[in-house]
């Protein structure tokens, strides 16, 4: 059964999707790297980044993570702070 | 002492902080916002962070540094929001019972903050803007 998934967005992510969150709706099973998938095909400029992670609960997550119903998402793409 | 702030960083307040009685050593990086990069004027710079994953990974650096140096005090306190040419971003204090150990964990505390904690930095120019490190 396919859920609503809300992804927070930083920095150039932001700008590229234009927005600071975009809702999706993924399946029941989908992990980390089919999630990066679906928004580098919605969103190609994405694949120009030299990195895109992905935090689960504020946790930097595998490619094999499945995500969850109520977890909290966020693209993390190069850090730069300092 | 683990901060994220909207506000000029008071770096007198930070030092204090990790000032104590058994330390011989307070080492203090001060991370500061300079006028240009590759031979281009910047203007200002925008700093932000993903809040609640920045302050937990800045307690794992704080949790980290503490195993592996004798750290008395330590504070990581990092700016958000717009920084003019010359603001002190990120400010990173540690106390230690000797030196040595004071420069080693302030500076594995600086790199390590650079890698893994998710705080974003915007160049502004005088004809545009660059997200840091986002594209090679």
């Amino acid at each position: 059964m396919a859920h609503p998934l809300t992804i927070a967005l930083f920095g150039i992510t932001r700008d590229i999707v234009g927005a600071s969150s975009l809702t999706l709706s993924i399946e029941k099973s989908t992990d980390v790297d089919s999630l990066l998938d679906q928004l580098r095909a919605q969103y190609p400029r994405l694949t120009e980044l030299n990195s895109l992670l992905v935090a689960v609960n504020s946790e930097y997550a595998e490619g094999n993570q499945l995500l969850k119903k109520g977890d909290e998402i966020a693209l993390i793409p190069p850090v730069s702070g300092g | 002492m683990i901060l994220l702030t909207h506000q000029p960083i008071d770096v007198p307040a930070v030092m204090a902080h990790v000032q104590t009685g058994s330390a011989g050593a307070v080492d203090i990086f001060i991370g500061t916002v300079r006028n240009q990069t590759q031979q281009k004027r910047v203007v200002r710079l925008e700093y932000e962070a993903y809040e609640p994953m920045a302050l937990k990974k800045m307690q794992e650096l704080v949790d980290e540094v503490r195993r592996r140096w004798p750290v008395e005090q330590v504070a990581i306190v990092h700016r958000v929001g717009v920084l003019d040419i010359g603001e002190a971003a990120v400010v990173i204090a540690v106390s230690t019972p000797h030196r040595a150990e004071a420069f080693e964990a302030c500076r594995w505390l600086i790199d390590t903050l650079k890698e893994v904690v998710p705080i974003w930095k915007k160049e502004v120019f005088e004809d545009g803007e660059v997200w840091v490190a986002a594209h090679a």
